[in-house]
């Protein structure tokens, strides 16, 4: 096989990295002019990182898997990306959605951010998609921490870019649990290395069944574990969660709800699954039973909470917290079946809460709506935006043909066939409590008369003013794709199924 | 790619595309799409089509035998007809959502598979929910949203069950699952079929939705969600016992409080769930000619059933009023509204005539088949329920309410007129549809599930049901000066005791009614309201319950303490919903877990 000529499309996993990671660098250390320009910037860099995101997920379904060898290191020297389609599907989702939240970024976020602060808003944002997407693609568990720690702190930045004094508090309480946990994942990665000798992830699948029973690749899951359950923010660990997603920027919320939480739970599985194998959890470690109580009583628990709100994006963080729920106790389960619901709900959830948070943005800049009891009657004021909120709204509760209820249906079904009867009333329950808060909000906003003389929470008593178009069409898109991926549920579920059962091979 | 004109997907895409239509194209749709995809169900070829793989699981959504081709075909008639009869409004919302309404109504009846058939199920009642909120009645919003909840409760009963069903058969074909009702998969389904077809007690939604919608868009309910669930009885619980008490239970519920109703439109509500429930027990009799009958019965209820409510709706459009006190107050000064609204009054008594079986009407021919099918199975009871409740249909639809409406002097409506010619033409088309197979009955017959050879115009046959029509017709007219409606819904009712059954008419007016306006006073009131309450602050709320619970089982020593504590919670109540928490709790909350998962595993090893 002769060496081929430096070419583009050979270094698309390379390239899917870098091109945010420079284009973040680029936007603060450029001249004034091209750094107010940063949301096109940035536009640019997630249009080519869609791309790429794109051809490397074609790639990937027609070879199977795609490897790329840093530096041209091969492993276990170097550092390897690898790319299956567990991980094509997740890198496309994160380019796809945060391609979306630049649209609407250039377009409406200088409503809620400063206007000296929004070229960094963008780098930050283009940091946190680059660290998200190195997270997803490494095939080394080194790698995946620092990657890990890029996209911890542009997270950080992005929540404390909120116009709220509390944004800062929020980022500061999350900074702590954060560096709590990639402290916890660095101990869990250390003890692996010690034990094994090896950071490559193909490696350690191979060495590890050897010394499954040893207390350091114990100590080391158990870190892990809990490292993980922190940033995915799996009850009772979210506790950082609600404050975070409510004070950040509405955009910046899309994409942490969307991206962020999903890669946490991208990188639980590939560790659970991919650098341990399913036998590990089935046998040495009794996770299963502890995730399925965890996850069910975050679907209970984040769904009452998120019916007890006031307001918009609090209930929404609330509602991330139950939908986790459901993604963890797909993955617990570990049946074709409730795997493969469990990656089409990361799909649903990530399109549709990040078309939710738009809509939380879009509320506040047309009408300054913050509080649920601001949006009486505004579905005349905003028809755009209340239709894409309602239509998201359908397919997070599950109700066909939304792509929200393939997702459930395949996550019960796989519960009722390994038997566990107790979890299904859980899924259904949840799904019936996931309509009443979102109810909560599309009852007013399309039954209920506008208020006279009310001042809306979010704002003074500044008049409506439309919202900008650009900043409405990707909320409106995400909301329309939950229908459309519904309807045609089959092209997802398909990648889906194939991913999963790769995942749970042996 | 035959699948691609699966009738179902006709009006759904129409539905979606209507609201960019100027109104002339919108209106053309709205009659067009129905009669295309009556078409495309009567030309169709019989036997499943686009089945495919799904996985593991074989997914039929289109086929298309006997039974699912009547129902998909009556289904996209009434559309047409109800599009007819609301040419003259312009509701673009309703118009797509009523479009969307017969696409789930389509899909449900075309369903192979009780996947595809959950997912048109749950179209059905969004679309349906939408055409109540939309209605722009009072009350409209809140019937809607109670509609709605009622029907997503019934979609969990459902889904459940297929799931279960799924996993213990590894099918989801859609059959008869009369054998497996030793399973709970099977009695989830026949749970959620029967929420649909307004079964008491899980049918008050029924009366409590349908008056509150628009004149238009209530023709389209009165014909799609109760009958794709008896549709769905009677392809998957042929021959299921409990159906046959049920039904014939379901007939006199019905009537009852459509003798006692006072608004119209409600009286002809509850007046459906009486009509269903003879569907509801042909379908449990099981027999060939049971199911003949209610399929019979279902084809020929949608249409007279759709023409009474075009009719009620006609003056409700004329005259504002649908309260029949209200319609028949003022004496003497006006003359009748029959004499305003003669052809509208004429086309409401050929539906009467049709529901209450006069011979030459549909009602005859098919209402009598179920009847026969009850009395030749040896179910004494229930054909005497079946009877019973044929004469109060004839009292309440076919005596009292035209009476009250057409035929007595009042000032009620001193402008009233002739509704709008669309709705009239609709109104006639209806009517010739109720005489047909009542003139031809070999019509109906030929297209019925099952080959038969009934003859519905035996001496006997004409004999007893005239009979019946002429006492029922005696007693009214007896106790006409005591039937004055009242506006409190306060109808004096005991001469309807003297009718034989005295006792167990009794229990139904006494307990039965009662335990019923209770059962709808919780579910629609006070369970909702305490709903409402709890979702104020969840946390806070459980708090005040345990201390109740506490309080309940306390010791008379620390009572005091408690109730102290219970006034101070309940005074506070619901308060900020979220406190600020701070990180330290969450920190400890890490250190337990990680401690937690070490010495697990390490006990595990």
């Amino acid at each position: 096989m002769t060496e081929p000529v430096l070419s583009l499309t050979q270094h698309i996993p390379a390239l899917l990295v870098l091109v945010p990671l420079l284009a973040s660098a680029i936007i603060p250390f450029s001249p004034a002019r091209l750094r107010r320009a940063g949301g096109t910037v940035a536009l640019l860099a997630n249009a080519a990182a869609l791309a790429l995101a794109s051809a490397l997920a074609v790639e990937t379904f027609r070879l199977g898997r795609v490897t790329y060898n840093f530096g041209g290191w091969a492993p276990p020297w170097g550092i390897e990306y690898a790319v299956d389609p567990l991980a094509a599907i997740m890198l496309l989702l994160v380019a796809f959605v945060s391609f979306a939240a630049a649209v609407y970024s250039r377009a409406a976020a200088g409503a809620e951010i400063a206007h000296e602060k929004l070229p960094y808003y963008h780098s930050a944002g283009l940091l946190l998609v680059s660290g998200l997407s190195g997270m997803i693609i490494t095939g080394d568990v080194f790698n995946l921490y620092v990657f890990l720690e890029i996209a911890s702190l542009a997270g950080y930045a992005l929540i404390a870019a909120g116009r709220r004094r509390d944004a800062l508090v929020a980022s500061f309480n999350y900074l702590i649990l954060g560096t709590i946990a990639a402290t916890f994942i660095l101990l869990g990665i250390g003890y692996l290395y010690m034990a094994s000798g090896t950071l490559n992830i193909a490696d350690l699948r191979e060495r590890l069944p050897h010394i499954y029973h040893t207390k350091t690749v114990l100590t080391a899951f158990a870190f892990l574990m809990v490292g993980f359950s922190i940033k995915t923010a799996l009850f009772p660990l979210h506790i950082w969660l609600p404050d975070a997603y409510t004070y950040a920027p509405s955009p910046a919320s899309a994409l942490l709800a969307a991206a962020g939480t999903k890669v946490g739970v991208y990188a639980m599985l590939r560790v659970t699954y991919t650098v341990f194998r399913p036998e590990f959890n089935a046998s040495v470690v009794p996770m299963k039973t502890i995730l399925l109580v965890l996850s069910s009583a975050a679907i209970i628990y984040g769904a009452v909470m998120a019916i007890a709100q006031k307001d918009i994006k609090r209930m929404l963080a609330w509602s991330s917290v139950s939908q986790i729920g459901y993604i963890v106790l797909g993955a617990a389960i570990a049946s074709q079946y409730s795997l493969t619901g469990s990656l089409l709900h990361m799909i649903n959830h990530a399109l549709m809460k990040a078309a939710l948070f738009m809509c939380a943005g879009l509320m506040l800049i047309s009408t300054g709506a913050e509080k649920i009891s601001d949006l009486r009657g505004a579905a005349a004021r905003m028809p755009l935006t209340m239709a894409a909120f309602t239509a998201a709204a359908v397919s997070m509760t599950g109700i066909p043909p939304t792509l929200g209820f393939m997702s459930k249906w395949h996550i019960a079904l796989g519960a009722v066939e390994a038997g566990l009867w107790a979890v299904v009333p859980v899924v259904l329950a949840g799904s019936l409590l996931t309509g009443i808060y979102f109810w909560k909000v599309i009852e007013p906003a399309y039954f209920a008369a506008p208020p006279e003389g009310h001042i809306p929470s979010g704002r003074g008593q500044a008049p409506d003013t439309p919202a900008p178009f650009w900043a409405a069409a990707p909320a409106a898109a995400l909301a329309g794709l939950g229908v459309l991926l519904g309807l045609a549920a089959w092209t997802p579920a398909a990648g889906a199924a194939r991913a999963a059962g790769e995942l749970l091979l042996k | 790619m035959t699948e691609l004109f699966h009738p179902a997907l006709l009006p759904l895409a129409a539905a979606v595309f209507l609201p960019a239509l100027p109104d002339g194209g919108r209106k053309f749709l709205t009659v067009a799409v129905p009669l295309a995809a009556l078409a495309l169900c009567a030309a169709g070829p019989h036997g499943a089509r686009g089945g495919f793989e799904f996985f593991g699981h074989e997914l039929s959504p289109w086929r298309n035998d006997g039974l699912s081709a009547l129902f998909a075909c009556v289904f996209s008639l009434i559309g047409a007809i109800g599009a007819v009869y609301a040419l003259h409004e312009d509701r673009a919302a309703e118009q797509s959502a009523g479009l969307a309404y017969l696409g789930g109504a389509l899909g449900v009846t075309l369903a192979g598979d009780l996947l595809t058939l959950f997912v048109f199920w749950e179209l059905m009642a969004l679309a349906a929910a939408a055409i109540v909120f939309i209605g722009g009645r009072p009350g409209s919003a809140g019937a809607g949203m109670r509609y709605l909840m009622m029907h997503l409760f019934g979609g969990v009963l459902l889904l459940s069950g297929i799931l279960l069903r799924a996993a213990e058969t590894g099918s989801l074909a859609f059959g008869p699952m009369t054998a497996d009702l030793g399973s709970p998969a099977a009695w989830l389904i026949l749970a959620g079929f029967l929420l649909n077809a307004a079964a008491p007690p899980l049918g008050a939604w029924l009366p409590d939705a349908y008056p509150r919608a628009s004149v238009t868009g209530a023709i389209l309910l009165t014909a799609y969600t109760t009958k794709s669930a008896v549709y769905a009885l009677i392809r998957g619980f042929p021959g299921a016992e409990p159906l046959i008490w049920l039904g014939a239970v379901m007939t006199i519920y019905g009537v009852v409080y459509a003798m006692l109703e006072n608004d119209a439109r409600r009286l002809l509500s509850y007046h459906i769930i009486s009509q269903v429930g003879y569907m509801v027990c042909g379908a449990g009799i099981g027999t060939q000619l049971a199911l003949n009958g209610a399929a019979a019965l279902a084809v020929g209820n949608i249409l007279y059933k759709g023409l009474l409510f075009m009719a009620a709706g006609a003056v409700l459009h004329v005259t504002g009023k649908s309260r029949l006190s209200e319609l028949s107050s003022g004496e003497g000064s006006e003359g009748p509204l029959w004499r305003k609204m003669p052809a509208t009054a004429a086309l409401y008594l050929a539906g009467a005539a049709a529901i209450s079986s006069f011979p030459l009407f549909s009602g005859f021919v098919s209402k009598a088949m179920t009847v026969s099918a009850a009395g030749e199975t040896g179910a004494a009871l229930p054909y005497l329920l079946l009877t019973l409740a044929a004469a109060g249909t004839f009292l309440s639809v076919g005596l009292k309410l035209p009476y009250n409406m057409f035929f007595r002097d009042s000032t009620a409506a001193p402008k009233a007129k002739e509704p709008p010619p669309n709705m009239l033409a609709a109104m006639a088309l209806a009517a010739a549809l109720c005489l047909l197979p009542g003139l031809f009955p070999g019509l109906l017959y030929s297209v019925l599930p099952f080959p038969t050879g009934y003859q519905p115009y035996t001496a006997a046959h004409v004999v007893a049901a005239l009979g019946t029509l002429g006492f029922t017709a005696l007693g009214f007219i007896m106790f006409l000066p005591r039937l004055v409606p009242a506006p409190s819904l306060s109808l004096d009712t005991d001469w309807f005791y003297r009718r034989g059954a005295a006792s167990f008419m009794r229990f139904l007016h006494g307990p039965l009614s009662r335990g019923a306006e209770a059962a709808r006073r919780f579910f629609f009131g006070r369970l909702p309201a305490g709903l409402a309450r709890a979702s104020e602050n969840p946390r806070a709320f459980l708090g005040i319950a345990a201390l109740s619970a506490r309080l309940y089982f306390s010791t008379p020593g620390a009572e005091a303490a408690l109730r102290e504590r219970l006034e101070t919670a309940l005074k506070s109540y619901p308060g900020e919903a979220c406190s600020y928490r701070p990180v330290g709790s969450t920190v400890l909350w890490v250190i337990l877990f990680l401690a937690g998962y070490l010495a697990l595993y390490y006990i595990a090893n």
